[in-house]
This record gives C-alpha cells, sequence and structure tokens, in this order.
C-alpha cells in the first residue's frame, strides 16, 4: 500500500511538534522543580550573606564572587586568543599544514571531559607552576577548556562575512589589519558573542575541573590566588554531602537567576549593537 | 616630454592555475579618456581590472608574465606599496557593494584608512564625493542611516562615490550599470562625462549602446584577447577584425 502524501506530510509535522515541545517541556520541568524548591528560601540576605555552618546556614554571597571571578578570568584570557586563533586561520594563512595542525588540535580539546581538563589543571597550574588552588588556576584551566568552543564558533562568525567585503576593504587600500579591525571584526560581533555566552554557560556550570584546581573553601576570596567555591561546586557538595537539600535548591535557583542575567545582558548588547549598525 | 600614456601594459598574461584568462595583452590608455573594455563573459575583462590594482593578490593560486606601468612605474615591483597602488587606482564592482555601515562611514571608509581624522575634512570629502556621483541630493539628509537602505542603484552610486573619496588618479568601473534603471543608468553615464576631465576611466559597459555613449576608446576582448583596439568611432562603425564586426553587430555575446 502507498501512503499518501498527505499522510506523510501530517506525519512529518507532528513528530517535529512533539520534538521540540518535549525539548521545551524537559526544560520547563527542570527549572519548575529548581525554582520551586529553591525560590522560596531566596531572600535578600542569601545574596549577601557568605555561607554559615558548611552552609547549612547563612547565605552564597562567597561563592557568586567565586563564580563571577573565575569566569570572568577564564573569559578575558580565553576571548581574545580563541578570536585570534581564528583570525589567524581565516585570514592569515590558507589551508594548508598549520591549519590542520591547529583545527586537529582544537578539536581533539574540545572532545576532552572536563574532569581531563581538572586533572591537568591540578598537575600543572596548581602543582608544577605552585599557584595552588585558586582563581588564577582555576580560571587557567577553564580557559583551556571553553577555548575550543570559543575557536569555532568566532571561525564560522568570520567566515559568514561576505568575500566582496573584504575585496572592497582592500581596493579602498585598506591593510590587512585595517580591513580585520574594521570590516571583518565589526561584522562577526554577534557570532563571537555567542560562542563567548557558551563558554560562560560551560564556566558557571562546571563542577569536576573546578574542585580540582579552585578548591572548594568558600571563604570570602581577597586575591588571584584565593581559593574558591563557585556556586555550581557549593550546590555539589551541599547535595553529595546531605548537608542541606533546602540550601542546595536555593543555591540552584540562584544560579539559574545568575544564567538568566547574564544572556539578558548579552542579548541586550547584541540588540543594540545590531540596532546601531 | 611628458609620457603621453597613463597606463601601459606589456606582454601581459594573466593565470588562474592553469587557465589563461589573459593572453598577451599590448595595451596603453591615455589620462583623461574613456577607455571602454568590450567583449562577452568570461573574456578576461574583470581580470584585466583587477590586475591594474593588483586586487588579484587576494586570490591564492594565480600567476602573471610581463609588465604594468602606471606613470612609468612597473606595479608588480618590489618597492610598491599596495594600499598605496589602490588608492591612486579606485574601483568599482558589478554589484553594488555597500558596507554596513552608514552612507557617512562608506564614503569617509578610504579616507579613513589613509588616517584622516579631521571631522570638517571628512564632511567635505563626504559631500563633494557624493556630489560628483550624483547622489548627494538623495541622501544629504540622511547621512548617519545605513547604506544598506538604499535602493540598487543608489548603492552603486555611493561605490562611486566612495572610490571617488579617495582622489584616486584612475578610476574603474566594472558594468556600474548593472541591474540599474534606464534613469540611474542615464545619471552614472552623465557623471562620467564630467569625470574623465580629471581621471583616467575604464569602464567594462554592460552593453555595446553603453559603449558607444560614452568611450572615446575601445577594446575587444573575447576569451582573453584583446581582438582589436581603437577609437569608439572606428571600432563602432569601421571594425578591423571580423570577430569584433560580429559581436558590435549582436550575432554573438
Amino acid at each position: 500500500m502507498r501512503i499518501s502524501r498527505h499522510f506523510t506530510q501530517e506525519m512529518a509535522r507532528t513528530l517535529i511538534w512533539i520534538a521540540s515541545f518535549s525539548t521545551l517541556a524537559v526544560m520547563f520541568w527542570i527549572l519548575y522543580q529548581v525554582l520551586r524548591e529553591g525560590l522560596p528560601l531566596l531572600h535578600l540576605s542569601f545574596f549577601l550573606k557568605p555561607p554559615r555552618e558548611m552552609g547549612r546556614a547563612g547565605g552564597i554571597a562567597s561563592t557568586i564572587i567565586g563564580t563571577l571571578a573565575l569566569t570572568i578570568v577564564a573569559i578575558v584570557i580565553a576571548t581574545p586568543l580563541g578570536v585570534g586563533t581564528a583570525i589567524f586561520l581565516r585570514e592569515y594563512t590558507r589551508e594548508g599544514r598549520i591549519s590542520r595542525v591547529i583545527r586537529f588540535g582544537t578539536d581533539c580539546l574540545a572532545g576532552v571531559p572536563s574532569i581531563i581538563f581538572g586533572l591537568f589543571g591540578f598537575v600543572f597550574f596548581v602543582i608544577f607552576l605552585g599557584m595552588g588552588w585558586s582563581i588564577l588556576s582555576g580560571g587557567l584551566t577553564l580557559t583551556a577548556m571553553i577555548l575550543p568552543t570559543i575557536i569555532c564558533t568566532a571561525e564560522e562568525a568570520i567566515k559568514s562575512i561576505p568575500y566582496t567585503y573584504r575585496e572592497v576593504s582592500y581596493g579602498l587600500g585598506g591593510t590587512r589589519w585595517q580591513t580585520i579591525r574594521r570590516v571583518v571584526l565589526p561584522n562577526a560581533f554577534p557570532g563571537i558573542l555567542t560562542g563567548v555566552l557558551l563558554g560562560v554557560g560551560r564556566c558557571v556550570g562546571e563542577t569536576a575541573a573546578v574542585i580540582l584546581t579552585a578548591g572548594s573553601s568558600f571563604l570570602m576570596p581577597d586575591s588571584l590566588f584565593s581559593p574558591i567555591r563557585t556556586m555550581a561546586v557549593h550546590f555539589y557538595i551541599l547535595a553529595r554531602e546531605g548537608i542541606s537539600m533546602e540550601m542546595a535548591y536555593a543555591t540552584g535557583a540562584a544560579l539559574i537567576i545568575l544564567i538568566l542575567i547574564i544572556n539578558t545582558v548579552a542579548n541586550l548588547l547584541l540588540f543594540r549593537y545590531v540596532q546601531k549598525g | 616630454m611628458q609620457d603621453p600614456f597613463k597606463i601601459v601594459i606589456q606582454d601581459f598574461e594573466f593565470y588562474y592555475g592553469s587557465v589563461m584568462a589573459l593572453r598577451d595583452l599590448n595595451l596603453s590608455i591615455r589620462p583623461h579618456q574613456i577607455f571602454a573594455v568590450l567583449g562577452p563573459a568570461r573574456s578576461g575583462k574583470t581580470t584585466l581590472l583587477k590586475s591594474l590594482n593588483r586586487l588579484t593578490d587576494l586570490l591564492h593560486g594565480t600567476n602573471h608574465k610581463g609588465q604594468i606601468f602606471i606613470d612609468g612605474r612597473e606595479i608588480y615591483g618590489e618597492e610598491v606599496s599596495l594600499p598605496e597602488l589602490r588608492r591612486r587606482v579606485g574601483m568599482v564592482f558589478d554589484l553594488p557593494t555597500a558596507l554596513p555601515l552608514s552612507i557617512y562611514e562608506n564614503v569617509a571608509y578610504g579616507p579613513r584608512l589613509k588616517g584622516m581624522r579631521e571631522k570638517s575634512r571628512l564632511d567635505e570629502i563626504v559631500a563633494t564625493s557624493l556630489q560628483a556621483a550624483v547622489l548627494w541630493d538623495e541622501v544629504k539628509d540622511r547621512l548617519p542611516s545605513s547604506a544598506l537602505r538604499l535602493s540598487g542603484g543608489q548603492q552603486q552610486r555611493l561605490c562611486i562615490a566612495r572610490m571617488l573619496a579617495l582622489e584616486p588618479e584612475i578610476i574603474m568601473l566594472d558594468e556600474p550599470c548593472s541591474g540599474l534603471d534606464p534613469i540611474s543608468t542615464a545619471s552614472i553615464e552623465k557623471s562620467l562625462m564630467t569625470l574623465k576631465e580629471k581621471y583616467t576611466i575604464l569602464l567594462v559597459p554592460h552593453n555595446i549602446q553603453q559603449a558607444s555613449r560614452v568611450a572615446d576608446r575601445v577594446g575587444f576582448f573575447l576569451g582573453g584577447e584583446m581582438i582589436e583596439e581603437g577609437s569608439a568611432d572606428q571600432i563602432f562603425t569601421r571594425p578591423q577584425n571580423k570577430k569584433t564586426e560580429d559581436y558590435i553587430s549582436g550575432r554573438f555575446g
């Protein structure tokens, strides 16, 4: 029997609807679970006070600072490195041995599980370079972890810029760097920002690599060499060691709110940027 | 005595990989004239233009033989500065290529690359360039708005203004009127007639009629070879070569 075209059309549509709605449903279910348990515990003091009694009481102020410090260090180092590599691959070399080696390297990095980055960071930054468990060790480890993402998205963004733009810029007497700075980078900015945001997401959510390299101290950090505990690690320890499920959920809710804030700010930035251009 | 020719091309050949795009070209072009590069598709016209400002350098695996002199200086010489060459030899492409910037910034792009920062000087260049490209009246009230919102014809004239802002000596226009309506075409042709007083112009016309309307001299290209070169008058009324005659009379192309 032949299946009618109309029927296959309907089938495809239904399946696609189911796929997208189950994705949404899973996301909302997780959000609902965490927020239902966590939101009632979120008071202003929870954000402003450091943890007490191993996290059974008090707030999460120091872990918020820890999360932000670690993420900022990683992003500040990884963004110029990653974007620079992408520019090199796209504008300064032709497809050849060097670019193949770099691509192979980033592909390998992208496939490495985060715990391996943690182990590397522990051996290299914490022990060998003597940085100890610190924001710097953790930040550098996370840099290595998110570099492939940033390189890859930046390269895609640069690749999507029409060749004619470059031709025009060179034709008007532009040097290579002038062309990159005035035509390539501004047009690649939205794509680069997407890659950076993905990196932020991974930094904020990472636990294994962070515990091994930045420690798990919830004292307020006072320098780049202080150990810290991020919100994700705090959540993990509270839940894993059965210290307080309530506080774990509250931390989870705060973490979700933090990510929402970061994404909203980035989108506003992007919107204003696109409006201007 | 001053050299009567602005551009002298000697035994020039150009290859994309192993494909020959220009063959054994000898051509001299006088200043303050419009030289029309005529010929069907894939006859080497764009390659000729892009060789003159070395935009062909952007592509990999290209090769050339022979020499091109501008004002007596070999442009493939060691000491030639490419940005400098491209400022002297401005080019407009066959499709409108406004950069995603404001109208003002598109025109100011070249001068800014040269390091010009002074606002009043930039304002002046932008205004005179847009006037010369017959676009000023249409855009003078919305210079800060995006150039991508202009119509195709306006964008093409913007590209001409942007090139004029470089204050070049030679201007090259690769089918600047393809895809334009007759009114925009007429206004571009009108501006060409004034521009040639100041510049040497190479034009790839988008049809034979256009060449006959504006050109002083014409070179007919076919398959990478220049078949015939002469004054517009001679080429259009008494072509020497059978192929030129066939093309002019519309038998092919």
